[in-house]
């Protein structure tokens, strides 16, 4: 059997798997019944609906014949690793982590890690211009949010503030 | 008059120079960000959102408010412009705009978009306005499955109007739903797939799940596309004013604009989207008159109506939102999240209990359209100078003020890792064909739907009869099985199809 849509298999499959997912977990909680209902009685009802329209979404997509067989295509897993990272390491930055030892670095620092990790997701890369780009974000940054709306954020890393 | 008193309360509150202020920069933001290419409201609410949380509950809706149509205008300027929509209801607005945008004439286009808006927004203010008081007696007789009938009559709405797969959008709203119930189970405590987590027993925190989806899962996907040569018209805005001919042809298409949109943003699941290509089917079907462009070489008419349209219908699908409380539209379920941040239970009893709010809000819409057309038109060269900020700076902006706007939720990290998470999962709905907007519909309304109808079956004893032997209830779930059907058709289908093809190509 052949795959006519390779993006519906795969989405049908996640909410497959999903669905099933929830309403096993589901079963962990008391269900109840209708008149009484338990934590687990509308998850495991939606659970398993989820999971009967992916099926029906996997079966289409190995019946219906499609163009040009809806490939997913390649990942791009450049932008999706820097862009992700960018924002793992800015919460660094921003909270620490106080198992490894590592102090909070502030929103500033944090601003210049973001703007230099997220840039390399582009396809050029140029280190002056992401400087000027950092600095710019951190100065608007700082007078919008710090200044301007009060929101509370360590600025400056925890060893100097304090 | 009723009306005029409570037109006039609203207008006392938001002509105060400071929320007049918050309306203006709402505007502002909204509409910088909404030019962006690939950010439509969602992802601008979202992300704007953190700017109001320091603000009184009232001053914060009203520069929501304005930031959502400050979005809305943003994203036709761009659709006329660069050929690119920046949200899904300006889709239509493409087709003709940008062809005259080639002909030399994106100021008439522009202004036509100004121009019609601010008509419909003035217009459906007012309906909005006259509607609320008499629905929101209505919402009062309703009980909890009446509550629950219209939720899903709102969920099939809002998938009739996905563009792909019916089966795909409605399991993406199953999978909401099942997000939403992430947390403590109000009912008996119990934290429900929270894994031992302790910041997920609060549950996920629906900005998580926007700017995680909407924002970076889009970044992602459009770093990963080849970057195309983008055409900005920078030179070619000369000359802002239609002609008196250009007048005397878009006014029809303004006025039948108005009156669909303003009509079918009432609908569950109706709104800006339905309501452009409603307008614009309507205005095809109508007689060219001699001389006149034919559509799609730049009839001016093609991007009066469809403005007009999407402008009254994102005005009127407040309707639902501030009589019942339930959200029509991913944006409105936003709002209804925004609204829960500054302690706004959305529903009937806000109009009664917190009359300044309420009618605060409606005349602030009016003003934030005013704002618009004043805003826009004169400052049309700056918007214009902002498309055409390279990519790659603008990437890591709004990468930033996704993580700021996230970290501030709550002030805390917990909040930065899950949208990272949720990043990488938005990249994959966007990689396998589903549609996010449902998700998001689904997730707010999660939690409310599993409230009603458990407390539909304790009042019936677990009968499920109660949904279809009250009236009202039955009449919803009619109309939801009715919307299903229609879809469902091959005719329909068909052009169902059709359309979204229409908005591709």
């Amino acid at each position: 059997m052949r795959i006519k849509s390779q993006k519906d298999f795969l989405a049908g499959l996640m909410f497959t798997i999903v669905g099933i997912g929830f309403a096993w977990g589901a079963t962990n909680y008391t269900i109840g019944e209708g008149a009484r209902m338990g934590p687990g009685y509308f998850p495991l009802m939606l659970g398993i609906v989820l999971a009967v329209l992916g099926l029906i979404v996997t079966f289409t997509a190995l019946v219906v014949e499609t163009e040009d067989g809806d490939k997913v295509g390649a990942i791009a897993w450049k932008p999706l690793c820097f862009i992700i990272g960018s924002n793992i390491v800015f919460g660094i930055c921003l909270g620490g982590i106080p198992k490894l030892g590592i102090p909070s670095l502030g929103l500033i620092v944090g601003i210049y890690a973001l703007t230099f990790i997220a840039s390399m997701a582009g396809d050029e890369h140029k280190s002056k211009e992401v400087l000027v780009l950092a600095t710019v974000l951190a100065v608007v940054s700082y007078l919008a949010f710090i200044v301007l709306l009060n929101l509370q954020f360590p600025v400056w890393p925890s060893f100097i503030s304090r | 008059m009723e009306l005029l008193s409570n037109l006039s309360l609203g207008f006392g509150v938001a002509f105060t120079p400071i929320n007049l202020l918050y309306a203006f920069i709402g505007c502002l933001l909204g509409t910088a960000i909404g030019v962006l290419p690939g950010i439509g409201p969602v992802a601008t609410i979202a992300m704007l959102l953190p700017a109001t949380y320091a603000l009184p509950p009232v001053s914060a809706l009203i520069m929501l408010a304005g930031i959502y149509y400050g979005a809305a205008y943003g994203g036709s300027t761009t659709a006329i412009l660069v050929n690119l929509p920046g949200e899904s209801s300006s889709v239509v607005t493409v087709i003709d705009g940008y062809q005259m945008a080639r002909q030399g004439r994106a100021g008439p286009a522009l202004a036509a978009a100004g121009i019609g808006s601010f008509f419909a927004g003035s217009v459906a203010t007012l309906i909005l306005a006259a509607f609320a008081a008499p629905l929101t007696e209505v919402a009062f007789k309703f009980g909890p499955a009446e509550y629950f009938s219209l939720m899903v009559l709102g969920l099939i709405g809002a998938v009739v109007l996905a563009s792909g797969s019916l089966v795909k959008a409605v399991a993406m709203i199953v999978l909401g739903l099942l997000l939403g119930l992430i947390g403590t189970d109000v009912n008996s405590g119990v934290a429900r797939y929270s894994f031992d987590i302790p910041e997920l027993t609060d549950g996920v925190g629906f900005i998580v799940i926007a700017m995680g989806v909407f924002g970076y899962g889009e970044i992602i996907s459009n770093l990963g596309k080849h970057a195309d040569e983008r055409e900005v018209f920078t030179n070619a805005v000369k000359g802002l004013f239609p002609t008196r001919e250009d007048f005397k042809r878009m006014a029809p298409a303004i006025l039948r604009g108005t009156a669909l949109g303003s009509a079918l943003g009432i609908l569950p699941g109706g709104g800006a989207l339905l309501s452009a290509f409603a307008a614009y089917t309507i205005e095809k079907k109508t007689k060219l008159q001699p001389g006149e462009v034919p559509f799609g070489k730049g009839n001016i008419r093609g991007v009066a109506a469809p403005e007009s349209a999407n402008n009254a219908g994102s005005q009127t699908s407040f309707i639902p939102l501030l009589t019942l409380g339930i959200p029509p539209n991913a944006v409105m379920a936003l709002m209804v999240g925004a609204m829960t941040i500054h302690n706004i239970q959305p529903g009937p009893q806000v109009m009664t209990s917190n009359p300044q709010l309420f009618w605060g809000l409606i005349a602030s819409m009016w003003i934030g359209n005013a704002m618009l057309i004043i805003l826009n038109l004169p400052l049309i060269g700056m918007w214009i100078k902002l498309l055409t900020v390279p990519y790659r700076w603008l990437f890591p902006a709004i990468v930033l003020f996704c993580a700021i706007g996230v970290y501030s939720t709550n002030n805390n990290t917990w909040d930065i890792w899950m949208v990272a998470l949720f990043g990488i999962i938005g990249y994959g709905f966007i990689k396998l064909g589903a549609e996010p907007a449902p998700l998001l519909l689904g997730f707010i309304l999660g939690p409310m739907m599993e409230e009603n109808l458990r407390r539909a079956l304790l009042l019936s004893r677990g009968d499920w009869s109660v949904f279809v032997t009250r009236p009202l209830s039955a009449g919803l779930l009619a109309a939801a099985l009715l919307l299903l059907a229609i879809v469902l058709l091959p005719s329909i289908k068909a052009k169902r199809e059709d359309v979204f093809h229409e908005e591709e190509a």
